[in-house]
């Protein structure tokens, strides 16, 4: 006895290829249904990616930074108590902050305040910075809308949230009253002009902070030369586990040093479980497309019966049957795909500049989202989607090949036969 | 090919038992037959008399309840489905009564087919299909596809591709019962050409008289047996 031939494959492929076409209509819903669940994995992906990427961005730019050194304690109770020694007085400090580890730092004082203009009193958090520094570090730096940003340490002027000054019932260039303690816990109150208006997302940050130069606010706290925190920014805001080794051992001893998301586990979670989501996103919308990708091909192997049988008599190994059901589902998902990919392109285009959600982010602020949603598609994510689909829609076609290749021959025929 | 005593077939108390729950139907019963290589062979009888059960047996798509079947010296009841799959591979062809051909291939494709699957080369293939479609009669169709031909004309596809790749046996079933007589007449006409210019054994299963017209060797089932069993002289 011979051994038997396999078939080749592009005998394998020229039947799966026009058996795949063979019913038009069904072949076509089953390769939308593919495309658009493909189209829906990566979207909602880029979406909720897009949200999550968004809201971790305004935390990290808000103030935290990557990393915050504080001294202990301050967090607990952030006042003008909990100091830390300033950078330069810190050889291991300032080499870390040099180096090619840290993109961007600045060291700020920041306490708690009251903020009154000639109507109205709010309580804030004052913060007094280094305008040079914080370029690229917070949002205060590319925020402003009205009047100037501060020049330098030493600068008087103030810089308020634009909702602050409506709350205020103030307006740029007008005076307005600040007061706090000092370190020995006398009033420490100083007049500044507003210099500055700024806007930015989430409101809430408008109304919490206001900013001045860092000297200006020393001086009028009357406190010596510490500040309240040191804030950097690394390379990556999801590996910073080195760089925040390397900021414990280069800081003071006892030193806070913190991470973004240790500083704010809301957002550290929702990162964290952002991958795990996004399967479970990816599972859920499989499933839909799997009935119907096992209906669709147990639909064709069943109206095939006969043929199948015929093939069989005919010395085709069961292996070559298999084989050629699941290539006419590897050549439905991989079109699928490709359409599917291609959808996806063409959608996220026209809204690569983000979506006007303004309507509801004012009800979402809490959760630090922005007006404007930004699709963050990533590759990974697409490879992930093409993958998932692919590898569990060959699975999900191996039953109905495995029935196809089990048919026994005379039973197959016996359908023409009788 | 190598044929053991010069026997294509040989069978020896074959019986086949369908059990439907407690129904036991006797499709066959004790079936004694030696084909010898070359012959052309005719198997009548009534519907259900077991013409249709004792080819798919020899062609190794059903398996005896018990008895042997030897086919080209192999003993069937000895072989895997894979080696089975090889037997008809190689050593038989199948024409049946109808859906013969595969929809989503043209004439020459079908008739390609059985030559692909021993892996034969892409030209000689090619060109013994070419060959065959104009023995059979149809040069200028061989593009088309088996919805663009007649039932005539689909057989005599079917033919092509059952004696393409010269096999020691052909198994015909009721090749003949969708066609009509003009036509049928020429399908036997062709199959008895074929068996004498090449050889090849056939067996051809049928209940029409215009047909058994063409048998060398008529044998006649009833009820699952074998009633008669004549050579019939050449005309």
């Amino acid at each position: 006895m011979s051994t038997g031939t396999q078939l080749s494959w592009r005998v394998i492929f020229r039947l799966a290829w026009r058996n795949l076409w063979r019913n038009h209509r069904r072949s076509l819903i089953m390769l939308s249904a593919i495309a658009l669940g493909v189209w829906g994995m990566i979207w909602m992906t880029a979406l909720m990616r897009g949200m999550v990427d968004q809201m971790i961005d305004n935390s990290i730019k808000t103030l935290s930074g990557h990393i915050q050194i504080h001294a202990p304690g301050y967090l607990d109770d952030p006042s003008i108590e909990h100091l830390i020694p300033p950078v330069d007085t810190s050889p291991a400090l300032q080499e870390l902050l040099h180096s090619s580890d840290v993109v961007v730092w600045s060291q700020r004082i920041r306490v708690p305040a009251v903020i009154r203009s000639e109507r109205e009193v709010y309580a804030v958090t004052l913060v007094g910075i280094d305008p040079e520094k914080e370029q690229g570090l917070s949002f205060i730096g590319e925020s402003i809308t009205d009047g100037d940003y501060i020049s330098s340490v030493n600068d008087n002027r103030l810089l308020v949230g634009r909702k602050l000054l409506e709350r205020l019932e103030t307006k740029l260039n007008r005076r307005v009253v600040l007061m706090s303690q000092d370190p020995g816990n006398n009033i420490a109150e100083r007049g500044f002009r507003i210099g500055g208006v700024f806007d930015t997302d989430p409101q809430a940050t408008e109304t919490s902070y206001v900013f001045g130069g860092l000297e200006t606010v020393r001086k009028m706290l009357n406190m010596g030369s510490g500040v309240s925190e040191i804030s950097l920014l690394g390379h990556d805001y999801r590996k910073l586990d080195a760089l925040k080794n390397k900021a414990q051992s280069a800081a003071m001893e006892n030193a806070d040093v913190k991470t973004w998301a240790e500083q704010d586990p809301y957002m550290g979670t929702m990162l964290n479980v952002m991958d795990g989501f996004i399967l479970i996103w990816f599972t859920i919308i499989f499933l839909a497309l799997s009935f119907g990708l096992v209906n669709t091909l147990l639909m064709a192997v069943f109206e095939r019966t006969r043929e199948i049988g015929l093939v069989q008599a005919l010395g085709m190994k069961s292996s070559n049957i298999l084989l050629m059901v699941l290539v006419e589902s590897i050549i439905m998902l991989i079109i699928g795909l490709v359409a599917g990919n291609i959808l996806t392109w063409l959608t996220i285009l026209p809204v690569q500049d983000g979506i006007d959600i303004s309507g509801v982010a004012e009800g979402l602020e809490w959760a630090g989202m922005s007006s404007t949603l930004l699709p963050a598609l990533q590759i990974k994510d697409v490879v992930l989607a093409n993958t998932v689909v692919l590898v569990l829609g060959i699975l999900a076609s191996l039953f109905p090949a495995w029935r196809a290749s089990r048919k026994v021959p005379i039973e197959a025929i016996t359908r023409v036969w009788q | 090919m190598t044929i053991e005593n010069n026997n294509a077939v040989k069978c020896r108390g074959v019986s086949k038992v369908f059990s439907e729950g407690e129904l036991a139907v006797h499709a066959l019963s004790d079936i004694d037959i030696d084909i010898s290589a070359g012959e052309f062979v005719c198997l009548s009888g009534a519907s259900g008399s077991g013409k249709t059960t004792l080819l798919n047996m020899i062609g190794g798509l059903d398996v005896a309840t018990s008895g042997e079947i030897t086919v080209t010296g192999k003993r069937l009841d000895k072989m895997s489905m894979s080696e089975l799959a090889d037997l008809r591979l190689h050593h038989i062809g199948f024409v049946f009564q109808a859906y013969n051909l595969i929809p989503v291939l043209s004439a020459r494709e079908n008739v390609e087919f059985v030559m692909q699957l021993q892996g034969v080369a892409a030209d000689q293939r090619q060109q013994r299909a070419m060959e065959i479609l104009e023995q059979v009669g149809l040069t200028g169709l061989e593009n088309r596809r088996p919805a663009e031909l007649s039932g005539g004309q689909q057989q005599r596809v079917a033919v092509a591709r059952a004696i393409v790749s010269k096999p020691a046996l052909i198994l015909a079933d009721e090749p003949t019962a969708n066609l009509d007589s003009a036509n049928s007449d020429k399908l036997m006409t062709l199959m008895r050409e074929l068996n004498a210019s090449i050889g090849t054994t056939f067996i051809i299963s049928t209940h029409d008289e215009g047909v058994m017209k063409f048998a060398k060797r008529l044998v006649r089932l009833h009820d699952g047996r074998i009633v008669e069993d004549e050579l019939v002289e050449e005309k």
